[in-house]
């Protein structure tokens, strides 16, 4: 293949291209969006219950061991096909890295500040909302950092049960394996979900320095 | 109780002064799983507007009677009362927004600026903003930071000693009549210590909050106490007193053990350099003073030794009559350096130990500014120390005699 070949591939594609990064950005965004509610829910959960700590831990770290070619095939019979099978399959697995993060991050907060918050009368939900969550934060975000980047890698294969995203450029070149133009449907697809992921990382350092509170920055 | 009859008194009443700050009714803390209860039915008054000191062993269970007082931890049985009124069931939030709390660790909010840190309770309390930016800066002068500088710091840009102090003025934020100091110098190096226990005592005697003080350090509890409960297993008190009775009369062996040795040497804690006359005909002199001059002073004076001090009267050098003899003499060079100064709260334990690492043979006395006041020496702080004994003694032979003629 010429390398000119590439480059006409692209200008002919940009748009059908420019629309399945968009779908692939949504459908990462949307499930990053939901595991980090269910996550730190069952984050908080894990930190607060000793005993459902190592089963909430153990269940989470299960999910990401399915493949995730079959996780994607086993949730069709359930959600049919489309973007529904493909977020739940992302959502379970960009859950691991979030809740053990936020055991994490709510275990590091210092237990002299929680008490002094305690003592002075700061009632329990103000506890955790002003002084636990934001002094855990930036650890538990470091987690859906991590989770996102897993995630916008397995996202390509939600193409497999005809979700959104960049997945189905690569698939593309795969059905049309030996044409001349199988390798750039690939080579497209690879590259567009590189940069999705160079974009959500260089957006997740924003967001950290936006959203740490400037004394423990 | 004849308390629950009387109208609720205000502060300043004659009836509010008669009631303690706080009572503890037979206080008892026993947790599930264990036969003996960690804080065994403690019964105990503090006094308004008095710093009562709770020392014992490690174990003792100090800090847990102290945290029950704010129920931190909840009481198996037994009332508090809190001002007269009964609290053992009230709210614990606004309980504890009444009730300052200052532990060993500060435990500032490190998201927080120094402003908001010192303003959560006002905020919780729901004052306005403009209030609580007053109170800050108000607080902030208090204990000696320039708001200006202070106000928008992080706890990360503050020294040990800084956030010790803004502990504190978080605690006293909402001006509450009550204050519980968990060991609050305890992790501090023993210099810093030193000085934020007496700015603590200087502090006091302008707030007069009742406060209920935590440490294991006998030397501390003498120093700040206005009474001090020796506690030994299950939070027993062993002896409470004011620390003149309790070092020269020890109620058990227990205490005696407790107090340890020195207790000669312990008195000096409870003495003030202020309290104690100063010897003021030490011979001084300005640094840009004519040499000439400066030798008269001194040959007239009954001393072998000149204190310099600078244009705004703070010590600078001692010099003697060699030091003068050179043709050239710099005065700003000559002699020794003027170490050794204390402030007249400082105790006269503080006083004798200036003048044991400095080994000179007196303390300077300076004020807050740091200006020349007085001298006081070796001697001074020997006699006092044993008139102090005598005094107390005295005072517990009376307090006897008297006690058996009513009783008679």
């Amino acid at each position: 293949m010429k390398p000119m070949d590439f480059y006409e591939y692209l200008k002919y594609n940009a748009e059908p291209l420019f629309d399945e990064a968009v779908g692939h950005v949504r459908l990462v965004a949307i499930s990053i969006g939901i595991a980090l509610v269910v996550g730190c829910a069952l984050g908080v959960l894990a930190h607060r219950s000793a005993r459902t700590r190592p089963v909430i831990l153990a269940v989470s770290s299960t999910l990401l061991t399915i493949p995730s070619l079959a996780l994607f095939a086993l949730a069709i019979p359930l959600l049919g096909l489309g973007t529904p099978p493909a977020v739940v399959a992302l959502v379970l697995y960009a859950l691991l890295p979030i809740v053990r993060n936020t055991v994490v991050g709510l275990a590091s907060v210092d237990q002299n500040v929680l008490r002094a918050a305690r003592g002075m009368g700061i009632g329990s939900w103000r506890r955790f909302a002003r002084i636990e969550l934001p002094l855990a934060w930036p650890v538990v975000l470091a987690g859906v950092r991590v989770s996102t980047q897993i995630v916008v890698g397995i996202a390509a294969i939600g193409a497999l049960v005809n979700g959104p995203g960049l997945g189905n450029e690569i698939f593309r070149g795969l059905r049309s394996l030996g044409s001349p133009f199988a390798l750039n449907f690939v080579l497209g697809g690879t590259l567009g979900i590189v940069v999705v992921a160079l974009l959500f990382d260089a957006m997740f350092i924003l967001l950290r320095r936006f959203t740490t509170a400037r004394g423990i920055r | 109780m004849t308390t629950t009859d009387m109208p609720q008194a205000t502060s300043d009443d004659a009836a509010g002064r008669a009631e303690p700050m706080i009572r503890l009714d037979k206080l008892t803390k026993r947790y599930r799983g264990q036969s003996r209860a960690a804080v065994d039915q403690v019964t105990m008054e503090m006094p308004r507007g008095e710093i009562v000191v709770l020392v014992g062993p490690s174990g003792c269970g100090k800090t847990t009677t102290m945290e029950l007082i704010n129920r931190l931890i909840e009481p198996t049985s037994g009332r508090i009362y809190l001002d007269g009124e009964d609290v053992t069931t009230s709210d614990p939030d606004a309980l504890r927004r009444r009730i300052g709390y200052v532990i060993q660790q500060i435990g500032l909010f490190p998201h927080f600026t120094v402003a908001e840190n010192i303003g959560v309770v006002p905020k919780l309390l729901g004052w306005t903003k403009q209030r609580i930016g007053n109170r800050v800066d108000e607080l902030l002068d208090l204990v000696g930071l320039d708001p200006s500088d202070y106000r928008g710091r992080y706890p990360k840009e503050l020294s040990g000693g800084q956030r010790q102090r803004i502990g504190v003025a978080r605690a006293l934020a909402a001006d509450p009549p009550v204050m519980l100091m968990d060991e609050p110098f305890g992790a501090i190096d023993p210099i810093t210590r030193e000085r934020l226990q007496n700015e603590f005592l200087r502090l006091q005697q302008q707030v007069k909050k009742t406060i209920v003080f935590v440490t294991h350090d006998v030397d501390e509890a003498i120093k700040l106490g206005d009474r001090i409960a020796i506690l030994s297993e299950q939070s027993h008190i062993a002896q409470y007193d004011t620390p003149e009775n309790i070092l020269s009369n020890p109620a058990s062996a227990y205490v005696e053990d407790f107090i340890g040795s020195g207790a000669s040497l312990k008195r000096l804690n409870l003495s003030r350099v202020r309290d104690i006359e100063l010897a003021t005909d030490c011979p001084t002199a300005r640094l840009d003073d004519e040499l000439p001059e400066v030798r008269r002073r001194l040959v007239e004076s009954d001393w072998s030794a000149l204190l310099l001090l600078d244009e705004r009267g703070r010590p600078q050098r001692w010099v003697n009559a060699r030091d003068l003899d050179r043709t050239s003499v710099d005065l700003r060079t000559a002699g020794l350096p003027a170490v050794a100064t204390v402030e007249p709260h400082a105790t006269l334990s503080d006083a004798l130990n200036e003048m044991l690492t400095s080994s000179a043979g007196a303390a300077i006395v300076v004020d807050r500014s740091g200006s020349y006041q007085g001298l006081i020496d070796f001697d001074t702080v020997m006699v006092t120390a044993k008139s102090i004994k005598r005094d107390s003694t005295e005072y517990y032979r009376a307090a006897k005699l008297s006690g058996a003629e009513t009783a008679g």
